[in-house]
């Protein structure tokens, strides 16, 4: 007996079936790959945290070198030593601290009396102390994030940025070595104001030379991905001024 | 070709040269573009097509009698949606660094006109075995270019193949380099994609007249 194909029951029946197996079958891929695919994802935050504390393997490469995944989680809990979480004026040690999702903590600060919590991780390199905090910012047409690496008195040590969906060539460059290398030795301060950093078009200073001048070269077709690199600077960075204060007192 | 029948060998064959899915139907255009600045991600890019328009023409090809013909289109895009899926978390689990690379490519397989014309002109009609063997020939040939593709676009813009430096370093001015020659920067971007793909086509129509369109 031939079924009819172009009855509509047929049809309904034939989609909810589909619809059905479809479904369950990457509900189960999704479920069985997630353990892997997390490992994957806090392997690559350890990447780019140590990355911005200058942990890489840079040496030789002509473009950003990550620690590689295998040796990566060994180097994080050598070089990052103690991790915390700051809650308005109360910071509590959390080891896991750098997994804290801060779009999240972005989006549940909006209501009123949430206190947001902001991780900081320190870390130890030939000697000096590290601070690292987490950024998120929004680009030209999605998401941007990254790692700053400061001192005790907020100037940068190492930054790593990443992006979602910028333009190739353009906006997209900010993960390069040549852009994220210029804000090595820019401070945040002036004095014992917040300046934050700007992104500047024609600041007579390419080469990145004057370190106190709260600004590096922008990228050349890529404003408003660098305005947003600045505003996210400004905007994520200024939350730890009062834990960097009570720091140097 | 003792494994496979003459008109087997020629589903495989045929795509590879005289039926080109991208220099001769000029399918599958856009990620030809897209993602062949350097060799690893174009290999990767006609591996992945290649599972999922193998695996998807032999699904089409099992249901190819039961599909309601009403919605048939819709059923071809949830069967390459769900196969593209399972390959994305699969690169995400297994191939972290590769699949941020390939990020919204992989999705954009969905999109390959390849597959859906694949499925539409093929599966649909016939049954599973040469169906798979029709995919597996499509994407071969659609990988090829990709490959040739890439391997130009990488090795002029950036002198480099699979990342590794084999025209010496532009900076330390080493091997090619310390005798005066320079990457073209404008081999990394798309439209010079179009126009190598557009020399692939000159080339190989001019090795076989009888490709060239009679206007």
């Amino acid at each position: 007996m031939a079924i009819d194909r172009d009855k509509n029951s047929y049809t309904i029946i034939f989609s909810v079936i589909m619809v059905v197996v479809v479904g369950s079958l990457l509900a189960g891929f999704a479920s069985g790959l997630k353990p892997m695919i997390t490992v994957n994802m806090e392997a690559e935050k350890q990447q780019n945290i140590l990355y911005a504390m200058n942990v890489n393997d840079n040496e030789g490469a002509s473009d950003v070198a990550f620690i590689p995944t295998d040796e990566v989680a060994a180097d994080f809990s050598k070089y990052v030593t103690k991790q915390f979480v700051i809650e308005g004026t109360k910071t509590t040690e959390n080891n896991e601290a750098y997994l804290i999702d801060i779009k999240k903590e972005a989006n549940k600060a909006k209501k009123a009396g949430y206190v947001r919590k902001l991780p900081i991780m320190i870390g130890e390199k030939d000697g000096k102390e590290i601070y690292i905090v987490p950024v998120r910012g929004k680009g030209l047409w999605d998401a941007i994030w990254g790692f700053v690496a400061m001192d005790k008195t907020m100037t940068i040590q190492g930054v790593y940025f990443d992006h979602k969906g910028e333009t190739p060539g353009l906006g997209a460059e900010i993960k390069q070595r040549y852009f994220m290398d210029d804000f090595k030795g820019e401070s945040f301060l002036n004095g014992n104001a917040f300046e934050g950093i700007d992104v500047a078009k024609g600041n007579n200073d390419p080469l990145n030379n004057d370190k106190t001048d709260y600004e590096v070269d922008a990228l050349a077709g890529a404003t408003i991905t660098g305005d947003g690199v600045a505003a996210m600077l400004k905007k994520d960075i200024k939350m730890y001024v009062p834990y960097f204060k009570s720091l140097n007192k | 070709m003792g494994l496979l029948s003459k008109k087997d060998a020629k589903l495989i064959l045929d795509p590879l040269t005289d039926d080109n899915p991208i220099t001769i139907q000029v399918l599958g255009i856009c990620s030809a573009l897209a993602i062949t600045a350097q060799l690893k991600p174009s290999i990767v890019m006609a591996v992945s097509v290649m599972f999922v328009l193998g695996l998807g023409n032999v699904v089409i090809s099992l249901l190819r009698n039961v599909i309601p013909s009403k919605i048939r289109i819709i059923v071809q895009l949830i069967v390459v949606a769900t196969l593209v899926i399972i390959v994305d978390q699969v690169l995400k689990a297994f191939a972290y660094e590769l699949s941020k690379e390939l990020s919204v490519f992989i999705g954009l397989i969905i999109t390959n006109c390849i597959i859906m014309g694949r499925f539409e002109a093929f599966a649909l009609g016939n049954k599973p075995w040469p169906s798979f063997l029709d995919g597996i020939g499509n994407s071969l040939g659609y990988g090829v270019i990709l490959v040739i593709v890439g391997f130009f676009r990488e090795l002029l813009g950036s002198g480099t193949l699979f990342g590794f430096k084999v025209l010496g370093d532009p900076i330390a001015k080493t091997g090619l380099y310390a005798i005066g020659y320079e990457n073209n920067g404008f081999m990394v971007l798309p439209p010079m994609a179009l126009i190598v793909v557009g020399i692939i086509i000159w080339v190989q129509r001019s090795r076989n007249p009888a490709l060239i369109e009679e206007n």
